[in-house]
């Protein structure tokens, strides 16, 4: 069984249960354990970006610190904090005179950064660990009849320089791990494009105009239900369906899912352990085509 | 010609600033073609916001406007621009240098500030209510672990992040 230091962030255990419930449960069937260590925090995403650069990459090494303490590799679920920590790691590994500036400010928290550690967001271990065939393997109801719209989200992807994760323009990891469920991964225009979500709170307007376009596209495309990776990819289309509908007065109700929801699913577990309800648009289309 | 010696002297002014921050090292390569622009999902809904406008105006040293203006904070971080930029010019990441530098100069919009508040009460920038936090055991989740708020807080206050924040706090 491969080990993990669980990097679980600040919005999924806020907001979402049924994103932290339906990672634990299928990782740990699939053989992957997630260890909870003790004080970590916020990973310092965009928002804490914007104030303060330098405080924010310290806030990343002081997190990757605690897993190197406890001699783990860390493995996010929410792609923001997937690529505040690997963008903070590559970067240290990379530049010793980095390096010594955030030790220098680490060491007020009584910490050292070494770089001697990994930073994956889970579908790379599902990949890399896990590996296609053996999902199938497990596959006890495959999603057969879905036709779903992959939505990785930026910050899996990009800046690729730093997070190495899949080709920026046409990557496949995510499209292979949904057909391993089964799943037929279909096509859609501007696929790539970001939700819009870190502009929320602060240009409403504009940030509910971008995710409507994925929406839009998606409902197009015919898909029954948009796959997501990302906390904030998932606000911005799920409760973002509610506000487009009091706000623009259009109605999609198209489902977002969370990868690892579809994947337990996939995976046999009963759907009365994954909090559904914590959906804002309802689920139960893709549950009925499920069989 | 004594009015264009000054914009020049404004203006290395400025890009030497940007340059010598973190993020904003790559600046000077920008030769304005115009490929960030034409990624930009947001620039394609507004006009109040172009990536290729915010690196010109900032290498020409026009600092108040771009500073105190709302275009560099309407940027949503995807990402597309840095990675299409035919100079390797970090355009997202400049564009963090210069809300850095807004920051410093007291330019901070609300949410950001609120952020900046939840991070160093809570550790976390989303705090887990008390509601949701006894909930986890019914759901069959294990106990949350604690922050290290202390850790953070040390942190920040190393970096000057608490003082720009008390600075903001102040002002409102």
């Amino acid at each position: 069984m491969r080990s993990y230091a669980l990097f679980l962030g600040c919005t999924i255990p806020a907001r979402q249960p049924n994103y932290e419930l339906s990672a634990r449960k299928s990782l740990a069937k699939l053989g992957i354990e997630l260890v909870d260590l003790p004080n970590m925090t916020c990973c310092a995403p965009p928002p804490i970006q914007s104030i303060n650069l330098e405080a924010s990459l310290s806030i990343a090494a002081y997190n990757i610190c605690v897993a190197e303490e406890a001699d783990l590799n860390v493995v996010t679920l929410c792609t923001g904090c997937f690529e505040s920590l690997a963008m903070a790691n590559a970067m240290l590994k990379d530049n010793e005179k980095l390096k010594a500036r955030v030790n220098r400010i680490l060491s007020n928290a009584g910490k050292e950064f070494k770089g001697s550690k990994e930073v994956k967001h889970y579908l790379q271990v599902l990949m890399d660990d896990v590996g296609v065939e053996r999902i199938k393997q497990n596959i006890f109801k495959p999603l057969s009849n879905l036709k779903i719209a992959s939505f990785s989200g930026c910050h899996l992807l990009r800046p690729s320089e730093l997070l190495k994760f899949d080709d920026p323009e046409r990557p496949r990891i995510f499209d292979d791990l949904i057909e391993a469920l089964g799943a037929k991964s279909i096509n859609y225009r501007n696929k790539l494009k970001c939700c819009g979500g870190l502009l929320r709170g602060y240009a409403d307007d504009i940030a509910l105009n971008i995710a409507r376009e994925k929406i839009v596209n998606t409902t197009k495309a015919g898909a029954d239900c948009i796959a997501t990776l990302c906390p904030f990819c998932f606000i911005a289309l799920d409760m973002g369906q509610l506000m487009i509908r009091s706000k623009l007065h259009e109605e999609y109700n198209m489902p977002v899912l969370h990868y690892s929801e579809l994947l337990s699913l996939a995976l046999g577990i009963d759907q009365k352990e994954l909090a559904l309800v914590f959906h804002k648009i309802k689920v139960d289309k893709v549950l009925n085509k499920i069989s | 010609m004594e009015c264009g010696k000054e914009t020049k002297a404004a203006s290395l002014t400025f890009s030497n600033i940007v340059t010598s921050r973190l993020g904003g090292e790559t600046i000077t390569s920008c030769y304005q073609c115009g490929t960030c622009a034409s990624s930009c999902p947001v620039a394609k809904l507004t006009d109040k916001f172009n990536p290729r406008e915010v690196i010109k105006l900032s290498l020409f040293g026009e600092k108040e406007e771009v500073l105190s203006g709302d275009s560099i904070w309407l940027c949503c971080s995807c990402y597309n621009c840095q990675e299409r930029c035919p100079q390797k010019v970090e355009i997202a990441d400049i564009i963090y240098a210069l809300r850095n530098i807004a920051f410093e100069e007291g330019y901070i919009p609300n949410i950001y500030s609120e952020f900046a508040s939840a991070i160093l009460n809570s550790g976390r920038i989303v705090p887990v209510s008390k509601f949701i936090e006894k909930k986890r055991p019914d759901l069959g989740l294990p106990p949350l672990q604690s922050a290290g708020v202390d850790a953070i807080r040390k942190i920040l206050c190393a970096t000057g992040f608490d003082k720009l924040q008390q600075r903001k706090e102040e002002g409102s």
